[in-house]
């Protein structure tokens, strides 16, 4: 039980440490970091809390620990996915929008400077 | 030469095309040939091919794309177009050489004489009957026509057609609004969720002249899975925003895009 907290603690410090070296190398952006950076963080102060996870493992009625804990980062991480997939499908319809609008300018210019090809 | 609207309900065909120089210089003539005057714009999906230079040689004008965007994408380009530059009807004729440009003027004649805002030229009776060596394609219809029938309210026998006009009330929600990957059943139901009226009148169809469909076997079990999904929330999409406002009202947009 222990040796799987500290397992834990131990991925989420190094996401943390990933995400953070990521936006400090510009690769990612800092506000899509937050939400990485939030679930890391809450994921680790979880592993380190055993008596909050206890708290948390008997209000759900769960049978063991390990099991609360992997309950619980499938479910942080699960809603870190969703808001990556809002962010996606707006990215794809600002850039389909972004595209058309590019095509119909071009088609305007050639129009205008008649350079028919 | 421009594409501009000239008087009163002029009408545009569009040409969506993405690796199609083999069939749409032929595609344009043929067109240009049976509606003679007509404006052509074929719209370039960013083909890797000659498409655009074989658009242009055969005398359309082309609205090229800088990225590839599927089909939906690209005809709604050429719609949000049309709109802008004030056409009163669209035909869209693919750019495979499958429809025949001498049904275009039927299409038209419907769209005027019908008040419809869409109108399907559609595989019916012997020409569906032709196709019938298609299965895959036949089953995909007639699966889409059973599910269609109760949510728009009427028979259609060829949903999945391309071969589509519209007049310049579905232009401006389409270019508003349009679904982007399998276009063609989908805007359907858009159009129905704002009680717009459809017709269709049969057509021929021929064998794509060049290239293969978008659509293989392969991903067929991934298109009857979208669409049906697309088609289940733009009924949800259209219910909601009514209920938030709080009237019957038919305006508002839907669909991708």
């Amino acid at each position: 039980m222990d040796r799987l907290l500290h397992v834990s603690a131990g991925v989420c410090l190094l996401l943390l440490v990933m995400v953070m070296v990521s936006v400090r190398r510009s690769h990612i952006r800092v506000e899509y970091s937050v939400t990485w950076l939030v679930a890391a963080a809450a994921m680790l102060a979880l592993s380190l809390a055993r008596p909050v996870l206890e708290y948390i493992r008997r209000l759900l009625g769960l049978p063991d620990t390990p099991l609360a804990v992997f309950l619980l980062g499938s479910a942080v991480f699960l809603v870190v996915f969703f808001r990556f997939t809002l962010i996606i499908s707006r990215l794809r319809d600002d850039n389909v929008a972004l595209a058309q609008r590019v095509a119909i300018l071009e088609y305007h210019l050639r129009s205008l400077t008649g350079h028919e090809s | 030469m421009t594409t501009r609207a000239r008087g009163p309900g002029p009408l545009l065909v569009i040409v969506p095309a993405y690796n199609e120089e083999g069939a749409v210089g032929a595609v344009v003539r043929e067109v240009k040939e049976q509606v003679p005057g007509v404006a052509v714009l074929v719209i370039d999906d960013c083909s890797q091919d000659a498409t655009v230079a074989k658009a242009r040689e055969a005398g359309a004008e082309v609205l090229a794309l800088p990225h590839h965007l599927g089909l939906g994408g690209a005809v709604q380009a050429g719609y949000k177009l049309a709109f802008e530059l004030g056409f009163g009807y669209v035909i869209r004729v693919d750019g495979d050489g499958q429809h025949d440009a001498r049904d275009i003027p039927r299409i038209l004649a419907k769209l005027k004489e019908s008040g419809a805002e869409m109108v399907i030229g559609a595989r019916m009776g012997r020409e569906r009957e032709q196709w019938r060596g298609r299965r895959l394609r036949a089953l995909g219809t007639y699966f889409f026509r059973m599910v269609l029938r109760p949510i728009l309210g009427k028979p259609v026998h060829d949903p999945t057609s391309g071969f589509v006009g519209v007049n310049r009330r579905a232009l401006a929600l389409f270019a508003a609004s349009f679904p982007l990957e399998y276009p063609e059943i989908e805007a359907l139901v858009v159009l129905q969720r704002r009680n717009f009226r459809f017709e269709e009148v049969p057509c021929q169809m021929r064998p794509r002249k060049t290239g293969r469909s978008s659509i293989t076997a392969l991903k067929s079990f991934s298109y009857i899975t979208h669409v049906l999904l697309g088609v289940f929330v733009n009924i949800l999409r259209y219910d909601g925003r009514r209920r938030r406002r709080g009237s019957g009202s038919s305006a508002g947009t839907g669909g991708g895009g």
